[in-house]
């Protein structure tokens, strides 16, 4: 019985949080590996690029809810999801066409980018705070929960709960969903093996007839849609504030890198990489020990690695020891 | 110096700005953003001496900027003894076993530079230690912040002048960014920026969570000044009579006796601060004009042509002989010396410490902005990038209200959009920063005051 106890004590608090977190980061790290592989910078922009397009989820989630359109079980937010992606697509695409174009057809050095991709970020959070305000805004409605702590205890007649809130099964199927469609798309398709070869070799997808403003385009439309998905789902999850979308960029920046910068599936491992490390070394094991050792050797203390507020600095040292043990990332990205 | 044409303009458009904001706004206004414009304009020194001179991307600004302000804290605030009673010992016992990892570190580094397992057995010793010293610190951690919690809960500092921190926080800079330099320097370009990011944010954090060394969160305000403060200025002779003189037309047109003491003691009151501020403005162009003085000096000595030589090419300058990495290391830790300091200053002006207020877009990007605008390489042009953008920064917010008031006085007063509007003109500024960047990255992308190439 404890043994179950303790198993499910850890699911609760690791793996069930970790899997969504790690979803989340991961979507959004496929979207910054992408930029960077096919139009070769960091975007900083990124952060506050999520953070647009969940605002405009969040306005068309207001309209739908005044006009007393909801989506039943489901939060009414997936229901206002295209708008979003689509007015993020538009947003992404007139930034690349006045802005970034014009230092690609110059063939500009990686640091320009970064800089110009800056004061996007300045202009996109300037937006975001103009219209929608700095504050948390939470805007899930729907069922909150599939299943209580308690709940699962009369069930099952444990000592721990296992609470399932609904977001974070939404967030695993469309993690699951979008993840399928882009491999697919990526790996079997002929524009996606395109999107790759120019990613892999520029000229010499140049040079085999590839459009490179096609490819451009199709990015930036995907882009969008993994910055919109990705940052309404964590909107959903916890609640929507500017400053923390700009702060995620940074877990966001070090699963792509850990996963091999332009390798969409290292992205993908790097992001739940990043948030089991993150959730597992902060928690404190304390009530795990208790249940697992026998009795009299209790632990006194929390057993917590390092305390909560720390967590920047787990991205950071994974990220400086992937970089000094494996360069190009776990999963062999290339270097551009 | 006084020749150089960057120099008269970069100066005369500073006495401009302050002169116009002080005539149709206030002269107390207008000093404190010549204060904040001098301040600002060290830390864009500071960058541009990593940027401009070494093209070393320093994205941690910030991170620095907090502990330049950690160290007027450190060395002004006067100590606490029962804090340091109660958990001082525990707290230097750590710090010793932190030593210690550190030394057995690089013992290890020292004595096996090529072992295979090197950097495991590293790994390993660093993941052991952060439990073990969690273990050593956490009884005396807590101990110190149970007491006085609501006004003191921490060590306080060494009770020394405030001057003095600021050459603290520039040697705590430096040795902050010679642990970071050794880990980070050797990336490229792109995973610098991004690592130096992570790393300034772990700065906040630390600064904001341990609270038994800054309060955390809690603040530490009343901090000692440099300059006079208001009140005993009111009170003393010198001041008033000073006042009386420069006030002496205005006075003898008021007969009543009564009438005039009255209006001297507002006149000394309005001036105090006044003065106060002006007194900052002195001992922060004397500090630009210092740092000044030596950048420019540095950028045309031999090291200096030297940095340039390795930003334009490094393989070149590798190929000449000079050592890249130590080079890298030192004007990196350079750099972020002159932001600790400019961190320390900007804390004194203010008078306290807030953790909380540390962000990002506010002292990491708007610095690189004040580079980028002002002119990378060109010590001149940081300062002017110091100045317009910090203006900017300022005026931006009344000036947005002006034009939302221009373009929304058909509305009603309450009228919804209208009032939201007025209610976000603080983020205008981002708006205007964002795109005064992404202009003069388009148009001008070496910056206002371009770099001077000086050909012997």
């Amino acid at each position: 019985m404890d043994f179950l106890n303790s198993i499910i004590l850890l699911t609760n608090f690791i793996i069930v949080p970790g899997i969504t977190y790690g979803s989340q980061l991961a979507l959004g790290a496929i979207g910054v590996t992408l930029i960077y592989g096919v139009l070769r910078f960091a975007n900083f922009a990124y952060g506050d690029l999520m953070a647009f397009g969940t605002m405009i989820v969040i306005l068309v989630t207001w309209f739908l809810q005044s006009k007393g359109i909801t989506f039943g079980l489901l939060p009414t937010a997936l229901l206002a999801l295209p708008v979003g992606i689509l007015l993020t697509i538009v947003v992404s695409l007139f930034f690349d066409k006045t802005v970034f174009e014009y230092y690609r057809n110059k063939k500009s050095d990686p640091v320009t980018f970064i800089v110009v991709s800056l004061g996007i970020m300045f202009v996109l959070n300037a937006v975001v705070r103009i219209i929608i305000g700095p504050n948390d805004i939470n805007f899930m409605d729907g069922h909150k929960f599939i299943m209580k702590a308690r709940e699962f205890k009369q069930m099952t007649g444990l000592n721990e709960g296992l609470a399932l809130k609904s977001t974070q099964v939404i967030t695993l199927i469309t993690t699951i969903i979008t993840c399928s469609i882009l491999f697919y798309f990526l790996n079997k398709t002929k524009t996606g093996k395109s999107m790759r070869a120019y990613s892999n070799n520029e000229d010499l997808a140049l040079l085999s007839g590839i459009d490179p403003k096609k490819i451009v385009l199709l990015t930036w439309i995907i882009v969008s849609i993994l910055a919109t998905v990705a940052g309404t789902l964590y909107g959903l999850d916890k609640s929507f504030k500017p400053f923390t979308y700009f702060n995620n960029l940074l877990p966001i920046f070090a699963a792509t890198i850990v996963g091999g910068i332009g390798n969409p599936l290292g992205a993908f491992y790097g992001g739940f990489l990043i948030a089991f490390s993150e959730i597992g070394l902060t928690y404190a094991y304390k009530k795990f020990f208790k249940y697992i050792m026998p009795e009299g050797l209790e632990p006194s203390t929390l057993i917590q690695f390092i305390s909560t507020d720390y967590k920047f600095a787990i991205s950071f040292a994974i990220l400086i020891v992937v970089l000094i043990f494996r360069p190009n990332g776990i999963f062999k990205g290339k270097v551009i | 110096m006084i020749k150089n044409s960057d120099f008269k303009i970069c100066f005369s458009v500073m006495t401009v700005l302050t002169i116009l904001v002080g005539l149709f706004q206030s002269w107390g206004i207008a000093l404190s953003m010549l204060n904040l414009c001098l301040i600002s304009a060290v830390m864009a020194m500071g960058v541009n001496i990593q940027w401009g001179f070494a093209g070393l991307i320093n994205f941690g600004v910030m991170g620095f900027l907090a502990v330049g302000g950690l160290a007027t804290v450190l060395i002004s605030v006067p100590p606490v003894p029962e804090a340091w009673s109660a958990g001082g010992i525990g707290i230097l016992v750590s710090g010793l076993f932190l030593l210690a990892v550190i030394l057995s570190i690089l013992l290890i580094n020292k004595r096996f530079p090529n072992h295979k397992y090197k950097n495991y057995f590293i790994f390993v010793i660093i993941i052991l230690s952060i439990p073990l010293l969690k273990f050593i610190a956490g009884p005396s951690i807590s101990k110190i912040e149970s007491i006085n919690a609501a006004t003191s809960g921490f060590l306080g500092g060494a009770n020394l002048p405030i001057i003095f921190s600021w050459f603290v926080g520039a040697i705590m800079c430096a040795l902050v960014a010679f642990v970071v330099g050794k880990v980070c320097l050797g990336l490229r370009s792109d995973y610098l920026a991004i690592s130096t990011l992570l790393v300034s944010g772990i700065i906040i954090t630390i600064v904001k969570h341990e609270e038994w060394l800054s309060r955390g969160v809690k603040n530490v305000i009343g901090l000692k000044r440099p300059v006079p403060y208001e009140v005993d200025l009111q009170n003393s002779e010198w001041f008033i009579r000073l006042i009386e003189f420069l006030n002496s037309s205005t006075l003898s047109n008021v007969l009543n006796l009564d009438e005039r003491t009255s209006l001297l003691n507002q006149l000394v009151i309005s001036s105090s601060g006044v003065f106060v501020k002006l007194c900052f403005s002195l001992i922060f162009l004397a500090v630009v004009l210092i740092i000044l003085y030596f950048s420019e000096k540095a950028l045309n000595s031999p090291w200096g042509r030297m940095m340039r030589a390795i930003r334009d090419n490094e393989e070149a300058a590798k190929a000449m002989g000079k050592n890249v990495v130590k080079q890298h290391l030192f004007i990196f830790m350079l750099g972020s010396a002159i932001i600790g300091f400019a961190g320390a200053m900007l804390v004194t002006y203010d008078g306290l410490f807030t953790p909380s207020s540390y962000q990002p877009l506010r002292y990491t990007f708007l610095i690189w902005v004040m580079v980028l605008l002002g002119g990378t390489g060109n010590n001149y042009g940081a300062i002017l990038g110091g100045f317009v953008v910090w203006f900017i920064w300022i005026q931006s917010a009344p000036f947005a209200l002006l034009v939302i008031n221009m373009f929304t006085s058909h509305l009603d007063e309450t009228n919804y959009i209208r009032e939201h509007l007025v209610n976000s003109v603080p983020y205008f500024r981002y708006l205007m920063m964002g795109l005064g960047l992404l202009l003069v990255m388009r148009y001008r992308p070496k910056g206002l005051l371009p770099e001077k190439i000086i050909k012997n």
